[in-house]
Formats: structure tokens, C-alpha cells, sequence
């Protein structure tokens, strides 16, 4: 019987190794998976590359992985926020790298790497600081950038309800990169708040397919938040 | 010299948007455009964090932290708004389907080129969320901002000066003294505030535009 439920965050998240790139769900704190966060950050795994479209806030989930020092880099679109003073001082003092993307970039990027993609040509960011360096096409009078797939180890992610054979849906705008950071990732790895029967989902209605997750973990709401 | 406030240039960006438009309100100054949209026309607002029907912030007490704006503050969904993925909300923007976006600015240039995103100071920590992909994507970019900086500067340029968020990408510009149409012959005039001559506005602003009446 295929059952993809891990019994706890330390579970699914042992086998994370130093050097991994990690990809985290949410946009700000919607779908950040913060209970994985903090497994991740008691789980000790160093070095690590993150994905992620923020760079945290305040001092708890993403953050608080920055600030143990476990992120060599980052490869996100907004960075600063009025609550990223963990990311500015590290960024400030050298301590992190920073590869900045365009928000529609990242999305495509980490869904390319998904869909087996091999770069893609994209009219974001031709002509600014961005793009510098890449390749350029000219395509029916347009210009486009070349930009590449981000393939990743692991993706943590959030999503409302799970079943034992991976299948997810979210909630509201929680949903942001969950589906498309699943697709991108060798292990994705999905934080819900509920499990539930097999056929509980409605398959017109599944958002990520099971074949995109390899664990499932229950983590009560007023736990995750 | 009569000067608009940011709610009245809001007010003129929201007049202009018709009936069944899908549109982006950027971060910031462009949010005030919300409040000014006539009730009795069916306007779709996007968000790129993944909605389209967005609806007016939550009566105190109603938020919802898994429902929130591209700025992170909670909003609401109207009836028939939708959900959806952050890629397919960027191929919403960068497919075209997106009638109107309406970003902020540093400056703007006199061929459209848009600097929103980056002042360039060697210690500004650079980040650029989607500013880049509304300026590429959307059918139409408006700008709104003030026509002068603090110092009395003009926003609008021959060149930007502050790193590129789009190259000739700006099709209008709504600030306190005019609302400006980027054409193949030039920047033209379409509508000045109070009762500022042309040719005072020419000077003020310093790059070559041209009149109301020029078509």
C-alpha cells in the first residue's frame, strides 16, 4: 500500500543534506510551511540554497533558518520588506549570496525546471540590470532573455488538505508557488493541515496530482501558524 | 499652480479604465486606484500572488492570512473571483491577457522606458518582485506619479537615469499636473490640470511635448 504520510516534520525532513537546495513555499507568511521551516532548522542541514520568493520576515520561519546561518544562498524576487532585517544584515555583512529574479521569472523558472524544460526565452527584464549577460533573441520583433530552469532537491511546501498518495489542494492565495515548486523538486515534501481518505478529494478538483509529492505531513493549523 | 493630490490623480487613472478590464494595481501610489472605480462597472482586479476578483480590504476582525494582496495586506474575494498558481498568474501578465497595470515610478522617459524598481545606491539592498513582469506583460502600462521630485525635478525624461524596470514599455502617464500619452511622434498632452499653460508645463517638465490640440 503506498502511503506517503510521514509521521512528524523530523521524519520527512531527515535525509536533507548539506548543500541542498531548498525550495520553500508562501509568499510572505501565506503558505509559508513553518512548521517544516523550523524541523529544518533543528534538523541541522547547512550550506543550503533557497528558493523562495521572499527573503523572510520578522524572526521566525524563514528568518530564523537565515539566521542560524544555514543559507549560503538566496535566489528570490523581493528580498527587502520593512521586516527583513535578519536577510539585510547578512546580505550587508556579505554573509549571503543574493540571486535576484523577477517574480514572473522565478515562477517560470521553477516551473520549467517542473515540466522538463530547458530555458525558455522571456520578454521580463530585457534591457535592465537583470538581464545583463544573457542571451538574447529578437523573436517576430520582440526581444526576449534566455532564462534557465531551477531544479531542487527538496521543495517544502503548505497545502490544505493531503491524501496518502500525495494529492493536494490549498487554501486561497496560500496556493502561490506550492504546485509549481512540487513539480520542480526531486523531493517534495508537503506540510497539510488535514489528511484525508482516498477519494475525499474531488479528482476535478485536485490542484497537484500525488505523482508531484513524495511526503505528506499533517501539522494542526494552530500548530503551523 | 493647482496640483493634484494622489487620491484625484487616482480618481483620473480610475475613470479611464472601462467596463470588463482585467487590471493590476501596482504596490503603493497605484492601490489608491481601487477606491475610485465607478461601482456600476464589472472591473477584474488581479493579484500576482495568485487572484483575480479582488475585493476590498476585510471588515476589522474578518482577516485571513491565507487571503492577501501582492502587498501582503488582506483583501477579500468577490463572488466569481478565482484562485491560482503563481505561474500561471505571471502568464496571465506576460501572455497578454492583461488589459491594464498601473505601476508607480521613479521616472519615465520620453520613448516610455520605465525606472520603478532600484534607485541604484551602492548600498540599496536591489529587489524587484513583479514590477518587471507588469511592465513587460500588460497590454497597457500606466504610470502614476508626481511630475516633479521633492527638489522640483522632472520625472519625465530624455533618459532615465535609475536602472530600467521595461525598455518603452510606459503608454501613459498620470501625474499632479497632466496625463501624458507615450506616441511615435513624442510625448503628447492629453489633458493638463487647472488652468497651468502648455508652455509652463513644457518648462517645468523639460522634455519636448507636445500640445493637447496636436491630436
Amino acid at each position: 500500500m503506498i502511503d506517503k504520510i510521514s509521521d512528524s516534520p523530523q521524519a520527512a525532513l531527515a535525509d536533507i543534506h548539506d548543500g541542498a537546495t531548498v525550495m520553500i513555499g508562501g509568499f510572505g507568511n501565506a503558505g509559508m510551511p513553518a512548521a517544516l521551516i523550523d524541523a529544518l532548522i533543528e534538523q541541522g542541514a547547512r550550506d543550503l540554497t533557497i528558493v523562495n520568493n521572499n527573503a523572510g520576515n520578522g524572526d521566525t520561519g524563514l528568518a530564523a533558518l537565515l539566521k542560524a546561518k544555514r543559507v549560503r544562498k538566496i535566489i528570490c524576487s523581493f528580498p527587502r520588506q520593512v521586516d527583513s532585517h535578519v536577510f539585510d544584515a547578512l546580505y550587508r555583512a556579505g554573509e549571503i549570496e543574493l540571486e535576484l529574479t523577477p517574480q514572473g521569472n522565478l515562477a517560470e523558472r521553477i516551473r520549467a525546471a517542473g515540466a522538463g524544460i530547458g530555458g525558455f526565452f522571456t520578454p521580463t527584464g530585457y534591457g535592465t540590470l537583470l538581464a545583463e549577460g544573457k542571451e538574447t533573441r529578437e523573436i517576430d520583433g520582440r526581444h526576449y532573455v534566455l532564462e534557465s530552469p531551477i531544479h531542487a532537491d527538496f521543495a517544502l511546501i503548505k497545502a490544505q488538505r493531503g491524501d496518502r498518495w500525495g494529492n493536494l489542494v490549498y487554501r486561497k492565495t496560500a496556493r502561490n508557488f506550492g504546485p509549481i515548486m512540487a513539480m520542480a523538486a526531486r523531493c517534495a515534501i508537503a506540510q497539510v493541515d488535514e489528511v484525508v481518505e482516498l477519494g475525499a478529494l474531488d479528482p476535478e478538483a485536485i490542484v497537484t496530482p500525488g505523482i508531484f509529492v513524495q511526503r505528506v505531513v499533517p501539522v494542526r493549523t494552530e500548530d503551523a501558524r | 499652480m493647482k496640483r493634484l493630490t494622489r487620491d484625484q490623480i487616482a480618481e483620473c487613472v480610475a475613470r479611464d479604465i472601462p467596463e470588463g478590464a482585467y487590471v493590476n494595481l501596482g504596490i503603493g501610489l497605484p492601490t489608491l486606484v481601487a477606491a475610485h472605480l465607478p461601482a456600476e462597472r464589472e472591473i477584474f482586479l488581479h493579484s500576482e500572488n495568485g487572484l483575480l476578483g479582488m475585493g476590498p480590504p476585510p471588515a476589522s476582525g474578518a482577516e485571513d492570512p491565507d487571503l492577501i494582496n501582492a502587498g501582503k495586506q488582506p483583501v477579500t474575494l468577490l463572488t466569481g473571483g478565482a484562485y491560482f498558481h503563481h505561474a500561471d498568474s505571471f502568464a496571465m501578465m506576460r501572455g497578454g491577457h492583461l488589459d491594464i497595470c498601473v505601476l508607480g515610478a521613479f521616472q519615465v522617459s520620453v520613448s516610455g522606458d520605465l525606472a520603478n524598481w532600484h534607485t541604484g545606491a551602492a548600498d540599496a539592498i536591489p529587489a524587484v518582485g513583479g514590477a518587471m513582469d507588469l511592465a513587460a506583460g500588460a497590454k497597457q502600462v500606466f504610470v502614476m506619479m508626481e511630475h516633479l521630485t521633492k527638489s522640483g525635478a522632472s520625472k519625465i525624461v530624455e533618459r532615465c537615469d535609475y536602472p530600467l524596470t521595461g525598455v518603452g514599455c510606459v503608454n501613459r502617464i498620470y501625474t499632479d499636473l497632466a496625463v501624458l500619452e507615450v506616441t511615435p511622434a513624442g510625448l503628447a498632452v492629453r489633458a493638463i490640470v487647472g488652468d497651468l499653460p502648455f508652455d509652463e508645463l513644457q518648462r517645468l517638465t523639460g522634455v519636448p511635448l507636445l500640445p493637447p490640440d496636436a491630436g
